[in-house]
């Protein structure tokens, strides 16, 4: 073996590239909490479809995304290794632990915590990633009236009423004062898939093993690269508590949330 | 020295390592406030030899809580319920009257159990074998002024040095991880001057004879933490880590 195989393999390693990958997958949460926010917006979707559309388009967001795909595989399934190698350490369990008396309950359940995310992510991403992607969504076309500024939203569909399809994500064009942008309407999607009680309940019971995991991942990653120091340490717990185990997960039920019992 | 406090034990007895052991209960009376948890072993022990059975093995030596010999899981905690003290240090006024007490040896696959309540912990031994130490010349020592060294990091490495090697850290780990004793090693000498020749290949060593003798690895739950009867900093094992890898993209040869 060389010296980087030798590195990963050893313990501090392998909880290094679930470090890593982890912290990784904490600056996807921000951008995509951030981004999604565009669900809020009353455009009829306008807004979050456009962004939609340059998530997937734009080249440079594509490389990071693929670096994300990868990086939840090799986080989900080195964490799990670790898990199972880890139970494999202590062959005969113990007849009474009191681990509440030594260490907090999310520090304890992160394989748990994980796998409920890991199942989480799997549906979310046949919801909405595998349908924009291979399944089918109608598109919508939105006409902006360039003086004043007005748009309107309606289904893109022929005079029989029968939905329409463009070849490409989106078409835009101009009519005398009207800006016309056809696009897939994945915010449709979106509203439809959270009208499901049990979908909805699912998403919000998966951002509290967000909130959780995080809660302990986020300064625990930190701690596995060596970064614990009584000068940031603070900065650490504290953005790791309030940004990642609090805002974020709350921002993110909030989404399903809003479409089930505002929309 | 005996008194009114009545408790049940329940203790693993386990033959050897080939035996697959199992709880028994043992009620113990007259039991003195003041006695220490291995005194009142000491008296249970006293009189299952007396009733012609087998008395419980356990590890014990100096009972003055700096050897690190004594090792007893109390009530799924190791050391028992008191923060900062081994179990020869915790007395039977930290227990009521009547409680039932279960105690069980460290469990980790890296320590093995010998007998009851005795776990052999050489793998410890191998691991400060493997790099734990420093070259120093033999001869006259020099004058102790002659190499300065801050305050900061001669606390940081006493603090560090402070560790008793008992293995708390792994029974109380749910990984039966041992990071926190190796670091504590690694960062006595990574902290101060003398322990600077060695130190990249003495981490490297360290960390693979730890992974060679089949502890788990860290989860940062701060259990060990916790538990360690000298309060050995978790910042022991980030500052390992670091070493560690900061060696990995640095050595020349390793």
């Amino acid at each position: 073996m060389n010296w980087f195989t030798k590195m990963f393999s050893s313990s501090i390693g392998q909880k290094l590239i679930v470090a890593l990958t982890g912290l990784f997958l904490c600056t996807f949460l921000v951008v995509h909490a951030i981004g999604n926010l565009a669900l809020f917006k009353s455009d009829n979707g306008m807004s979050f479809n456009l962004y939609t559309v340059f998530m997937t388009t734009n080249p440079l967001i594509k490389t990071v995304s693929y670096l994300l795909y990868a990086s939840i595989i090799f986080h989900a399934f080195k964490g799990l290794h670790l898990v199972y190698k880890n139970r494999q350490a202590r062959p005969v369990q113990y007849g009474m632990v009191n681990g509440k008396a030594n260490s907090h309950w999310t520090s304890r359940s992160m394989g748990v915590l994980g796998t409920i995310m890991l199942v989480f992510i799997v549906v979310h991403m046949s919801n909405f990633w595998y349908e924009y992607k291979f399944g089918y969504i109608p598109y919508v076309q939105y006409t902006e009236n360039m003086t004043t500024g007005e748009v309107s939203g309606m289904p893109y569909v022929d005079e029989m009423g029968n939905a329409k399809q463009i070849n490409k994500k989106m078409e835009e064009y101009v009519i005398g004062d009207n800006k016309i942008t056809i696009v897939k309407d994945l915010y449709e999607e979106v509203s439809e898939e959270f009208k499901n009680p049990l979908l909805v309940g699912l998403y919000v019971f998966a951002m509290f093993a967000v909130a959780f995991h995080l809660f302990h991942g986020f300064k625990s990653g930190f701690q596995t690269l060596g970064l614990n120091h009584p000068r940031y340490n603070q900065a650490i717990q504290f953005i790791g508590t309030w940004v990642f185990a609090i805002i974020l997960p709350a921002l993110f039920a909030a989404m399903p949330l809003y479409f089930f019992l505002v929309k | 020295m005996s008194g009114d406090m009545n408790v049940t034990l329940k203790v693993w007895r386990q033959k050897n390592n080939n035996d697959r052991g199992r709880f028994e209960t043992y009620p113990v009376q007259g039991v003195s406030p003041d006695m220490s948890f291995l005194e009142m072993f000491d008296v249970l022990n006293e009189r299952l030899i007396t009733e012609g059975k087998e008395p419980v093995a356990f590890d014990h030596d100096c009972r003055e809580g700096i050897c690190g010999m004594c090792s007893m899981f109390i009530n799924g905690r190791p050391h028992g319920p008191l923060q900062g003290v081994t179990t020869c240090q915790l007395h039977m006024r930290s227990f009521k009257n009547n409680d039932t007490i279960v105690v069980e040896p460290w469990r980790a696959k890296a320590f093995p159990v010998v007998k009851d309540l005795a776990v052999n912990r050489s793998a410890f031994d191998r691991i400060m074998s493997s790099g734990g130490f420093i070259s120093v010349n033999t001869g006259n020592a020099q004058d102790a002024n002659s190499t300065p060294i801050g305050k900061d990091n001669a606390d940081m490495a006493f603090a560090a040095a402070t560790c008793i090697g008992c293995g708390a850290c792994v029974a109380a780990c749910k990984n039966a991880s041992a990071m926190l004793f190796v670091s504590a090693k690694v960062s006595q000498f990574a902290l101060l001057p003398q322990g600077q020749p060695e130190r990249k290949q003495r981490v490297l060593n360290m960390v693979a004879q730890m992974d060679a003798e089949g502890f788990g690895s860290c989860t940062n739950t701060g259990a060990c933490e916790a538990e360690c009867p000298k309060g050995i900093s978790i910042s022991n094992i980030a500052r390992m880590n670091r070493d560690f890898i900061g060696t990995q993209l640095s050595i020349q040869k390793g």
